[in-house]
This record gives C-alpha cells, structure tokens and sequence, in this order.
C-alpha cells in the first residue's frame, strides 16, 4: 500500500471510530442538542424586548418593525441570532481545551508519543467526526427552526455564490475554532491548570465574536479594534455572510483573511506542540 | 550489538517545594524554590535480543523514568541510550512500529468502546496487514480467552480483563521489544497468574525481549532470568534471580514437625529459632550448615516432618532496598543477612527442597 493510501486508510479508521464513539451516549448527546437552542432563545427574546421598549419610548404608536438600530431592525436582529446559532454549531469547540489540557496533566499523551499517531490530527477528525454526527442529528431541529422563522429573513435565501461563499466562511470557523482552542489546550503543557484561561477565552470570544450582538453596533474605534482579531470569524462574520451584507470582493477578501487566521493559528498549535514535548520530555512524563 | 545499549543515563527533575502556611504561599507567586531530584543516576545497562528482564526497586527508584526514557516519552539529562540503533526521544515512526509499551494504571484502549475497534485503529496506526492482523489478533485472543469479551465496552470490562485487552492491543504489530511498567497492578491472584503465564509462553515462543516493572515478587519468580536492582537511581544488582538467592539469601528455613517437645530450647544451637509453637519449630540455619545440621537434629529429634526453604524473596528485596547502596557489597561478603521474619514466610517457599519421612 503507498504512503498516501495508508494514511488515508488511517483517517478513515479514526473517523470511523469517533462516529461509533459518538453513537454511544444517544440521551446526552439528543439533550445537548437541544440544549444548543435555548440560550439563543433568550437572547431573541432580549432583543424583542428592547425593540419594544424603544418602540414604546416614541410614543407615538410607532411599530416597533420601524425601529432601528444602527441598520438593523427587528427582523434583521432575529435573523442575525438564528445564523449566529448556525455558526457557533461549526465553531464551538466543547471540551476540546479541558481535554487536551487533562491528558497532558493525567499524562495519556503518552500514547501519542509511543505509537506512530499524530495527536492534533487524531483530535482534529475526531472533532469532525463528532460534528457530522452532530449535523446530521440536529439538520431537522435547526431546519425546523429556521423554516419557522423565514419571515424574519427580509433578504431571502442566499444567493448560490454567496451560499458557496458561507459554505467556505462556515469550514473556516469550524477549522478556527479548533486551532484556537487548540492552542489554549497546549498552554497546559506550563500552567498546569488551563481552566482560568479556558474561562477568560470564553468571555472574550462571547463578546468578540459577536455572539451577543452584531460587531458592526460597536462604536469606533472599537469596531476597528475588533476588526483585527480573529474572533469575529468564529459567529460574526459567517452570519453577515448569510445576511447578505458581506458580498463580492469584500467577501472573497475577508475568506482569505479568515483562513489566514486558520493557518496561523494552526501553526502555532504546532509549535506549542513541539516545544511543550520538549518540556514535558525534560521535566514532566 | 546489544538490543538496548543504555551508558551513564541520568535524569534530574526540578520539583516545585511549597512551603507551609498561607504567608508561603503568597510568596510563592513570585519567589519558588526548587529541589533537584535524581530519578536516574548515571546508569549502565546492557540487554541482548530474547531477554526477558525484570527492573525492581522500590517506589521512586528510577524504574518507570527509565521504561520511559526507553520508550521515548521523555529524554534525560545526559548520558546515552539506543535502542535497536535509535535514539528512542527522537520518536522515529521505525523506532515506534518495533516496540510498544503497557503501563498497568493507564489504559490506552477506547473506553466506551469494545476492544475490538482500537484494535482495528490499531491495525491502521501501525500499518498492519490485514491478514497478519487476523492471525495476530486471534492468536491473542485465544491464547488470553478473550473471545466472548471483544464485543464488550472496555468501561464493562474488569481490571483483568482490561490488562489482557491491553496487552493484546499491544502486541498486534509484533513488536519486538515489550515494555511493561507494571502489568498485574490491583489485578487478583488468578488474573496475575494468567498474566504471567501468557508473558511466559508468548516470549518463549517469539523470543521477543521484556522488560518489566513489578513489585510482585510472583512476578518475577515465575518470569525473569534476569533482575536489575535499581534503588536511588542506581543499579545495586544485575544478574540471575538464583545469584541473588545465592549471595543473599545466607540463611534457609528448617521447619520441622516434632513428635514430642523434649529438648525443644536446644534447638536454638543450629540456628536461630523464628517460631516456636509446639509441636511446630521453625528455624533459619546458615546456608553451609543446613546439612549437617539437620542430620544432627533427624538424630537426636524425633521428627514427624520436615521442610527445607529459602526465604521469600520480598524479604530479600525488602533488605536490599532499606540498606544504603554501598553495602550490599558487604553483606554479601559477611555472611549475616539480617532478615526479618515475615508473616509471608511460610507461604512464599520459592525453591524449596522439601524432605518428608
């Protein structure tokens, strides 16, 4: 068999073997499928009644469809959340940090040092393994939800380049998200306790990638700070994507960026992972 | 050329010391001490294709950093060590296909699944082709009595079980060194056995080379040519298990079963006397003089029964380890080896020569 065909062969034996894993625990993993739908819930309801509220402050009997926020009204919020939840569905990395972070202090990365496997790329088609799972679980839910909702999508479905350009934007934070969280994993290998920064990345991340609302509300120079870094490529931008509001050169300009984000990121992972072993084969083991 | 060719290794640890009291602590943010510990101290070892050797010492003596510096997951200070002609921390992917490792407390298997797919991972990982995978794996399987437990999620599995899963896993690729850091740890006195008597027929048959880690004698007994005594990262003894028993153990153990107890306090001329209940007398006799001396009591005793022991070999190591590395010489030399009585003594007659009339 070739070289090529024997890893081939290997990826497939990993993948095939984290779909099965996935498949054990069918409560938990159906509750937390669920689950993924109730924060954005609240958080569509947050933003209803602010628009409400606004719409009462007029006093004038203005509808409260006539409001809006820096460009965005009512429905355009709505759609913003509910592609917002697409997004994070690629980019969410559960448990990637914590359990890279654990087999480096429980020292089960022994197994990646002793056996003829690479351990960032086993973790990486775990992980896409696990999603497809997830994906072909939760298309009904998000598709239920989504058809629901249509009438809040003023601009309509996507267009096909603009849909081929989300397919891109949407790999890409997926591919982002791991290499971030990644990363923040292999820190462990010298704080031996990652939690604190596991935490502080959330929030940042929470904020940053415009998962609690839209990045373009921030004011300057805010807005231009934000734009240099790469959290808004996790939910921000993958949903502006879908809004229509990102389009042509702009769009082709910000898939390059992002997946620069990825590569570097993806570097970096590598060279943490390089220089922790050192460490880790001078004082810990 | 030796398989394993180990010169002058060390390894050195830096350990953060924290000292007591909140105050301490605080300071400990920005001030830490460290203490340099010597897990390995310049060792020297040689091990030839088909061996099958045993590391003892105690907890902390260097054993499992040196199966680690062997299997490359860490590196040491200094010195040298090939194996096969590898450096093994430069972790080659030719040096990983000819070896594998199994550590008793960690398990390397897919927990919720059965066994049977990290073996097929397995296969994959290390290239192994498909029909030597099949013959491998059911060899293995039959040879452990596995076979109905493959379809078991290893979570199901008990800890015996386990380790056979374990050890199956690991040897799927044919490697031709085995490391094994301790592979009956918390295992029962029947899953111990089969362990060992697998290890036993399965380097017999493919004369692969074994080191183990153990702290069961049994272990060792039943497995190893070849001990090495590693205590404060050192090598106190390498050599046969029948030299140890001949340089250490000075003293056998007499015990009789007398017909009546007249004379009984005698006894104590030949030896020491290490139980006295009546019509049981248990006694250590110097090694030279157990002939003449049991001829002499056979005479002038009327003995219903008697069996001559060496002591167990727990008490052998347990005297090796306590006593500092430089005298060990000596003891050897003088001729007291000062064992302590054992409530296992009577249990662990190891090579006895038993005489009944």
């Amino acid at each position: 068999m070739s070289a090529l065909g024997s890893r081939l062969n290997l990826w497939w034996a990993i993948f095939r073997v984290s779909v099965e894993e996935r498949l054990v625990y069918r409560g938990d993993f159906a509750f937390g499928t669920l689950m993924r739908f109730l924060p954005m819930l609240t958080q569509i309801f947050l933003w209803w009644a602010i628009f409400d509220a606004m719409a009462a402050r007029q006093g004038d009997g203005t509808d409260v469809n006539a409001i809006r926020i820096k460009g965005y009204n009512l429905h355009d919020m709505i759609a913003y959340m509910l592609l917002v939840m697409l997004a994070r569905a690629f980019s969410s990395m559960p448990g990637l940090t914590s359990g890279i972070a654990t087999s480096i202090q429980k020292g089960e990365i022994k197994k990646f040092l002793i056996q003829p496997v690479d351990m960032l790329g086993s973790l990486l088609l775990q992980r896409i393994a696990h999603k497809l799972v997830y994906y072909l679980i939760a298309i009904g839910p998000f598709a239920l939800v989504f058809f629901l909702c249509r009438s809040f999508f003023d601009a309509g479905f996507p267009a096909p380049d603009q849909l081929l350009g989300l397919v891109l934007v949407l790999i890409g934070s997926f591919l982002l998200g791991f290499a971030m969280e990644a990363c923040l994993g292999l820190v462990a290998f010298w704080l031996l306790e990652v939690s604190s920064l596991a935490f502080i990345f959330m929030l940042l991340s929470f904020f940053l990638s415009g998962h609690m609302f839209p990045l373009d509300l921030m004011p300057a120079p805010l807005d231009w700070i934000i734009g240099l870094l790469p959290f808004q490529y996790l939910a921000y931008f993958p949903s502006a994507v879908a809004l229509g509001k990102v389009t042509g050169e702009e769009l082709v300009w910000g898939i390059v960026v992002q997946y620069l984000w990825v590569i570097g990121f993806w570097v970096l992972c590598r060279w943490l992972w390089v220089r922790g072993l050192t460490r880790y084969g001078g004082y810990g083991g | 050329m030796p398989l394993i060719e180990i010169e002058k290794l060390s390894k050195h640890y830096q350990v953060y010391q924290k000292q007591e009291g909140l105050w301490a602590s605080v300071r400990g943010l920005f001030h830490r001490q460290y203490r340099r510990v010597t897990a390995l101290d310049g060792i020297d070892l040689k091990v030839e294709r088909g061996e099958f050797v045993a590391f003892l010492g105690p907890n902390g003596a260097g054993k499992t950093t040196t199966l680690k510096i062997l299997s490359g997951v860490i590196h040491p200070t200094s010195g040298t060590c090939r194996v096969m002609d590898y450096v093994p921390w430069q972790r080659v992917n030719a040096y990983r296909r000819r070896f594998a490792l199994v550590m008793g407390q960690k398990n390397q298997l897919w927990w919720d699944l059965p066994a049977q797919e990290s073996f097929r991972l397995h296969q994959h990982i290390y290239q192994i082709p498909a029909d030597q995978f099949q013959a491998t794996r059911d060899e293995l399987v039959d040879l452990l009595g596995l076979g109905k437990l493959l379809r078991q999620p290893v979570r199901e599995l008990s800890l015996g079980e386990r380790m056979k899963m374990e050890l199956t896993a690991a040897l799927l690729h044919r490697p031709e060194i085995l490391f094994l850091d301790e592979p009956t740890i918390g295992l029962d006195v029947v899953a111990q056995h089969n362990i060992q008597q697998f290890l036993k027929h399965y380097q017999e048959a493919r004369r692969i080379t074994i080191l183990l880690t153990s702290h069961y004698m049994k272990d060792i007994e039943a497995l190893c040519q070849r001990v090495v005594i590693i205590n404060e990262g050192r090598i106190q003894f390498d050599g046969s298990l029948a030299e140890i028993v001949g340089q250490f153990h000075q003293e056998r153990i007499v015990s009789l079963r007398l017909g009546n107890s007249n004379g009984i306090d005698d006894l104590s001329q030949f030896g020491r006397v290490t139980r006295l209940q009546p019509p049981q007398v248990q006694l250590r006799i110097p090694r030279a003089q157990v002939t003449s001396s049991l001829a002499e009591i056979l005479n002038r005793y009327q003995v219903d029964d008697v069996s001559v022991s060496d002591p167990p070999l727990e008490e052998v190591f347990a005297h090796l380890f306590t006593r500092g590395k430089s005298d060990i010489k000596e003891t050897a030399d003088s001729g007291t080896a000062a064992a302590s009585d054992s409530a296992a003594s009577d249990s662990a007659a190891s090579s006895a020569g038993v005489v009944r009339r």
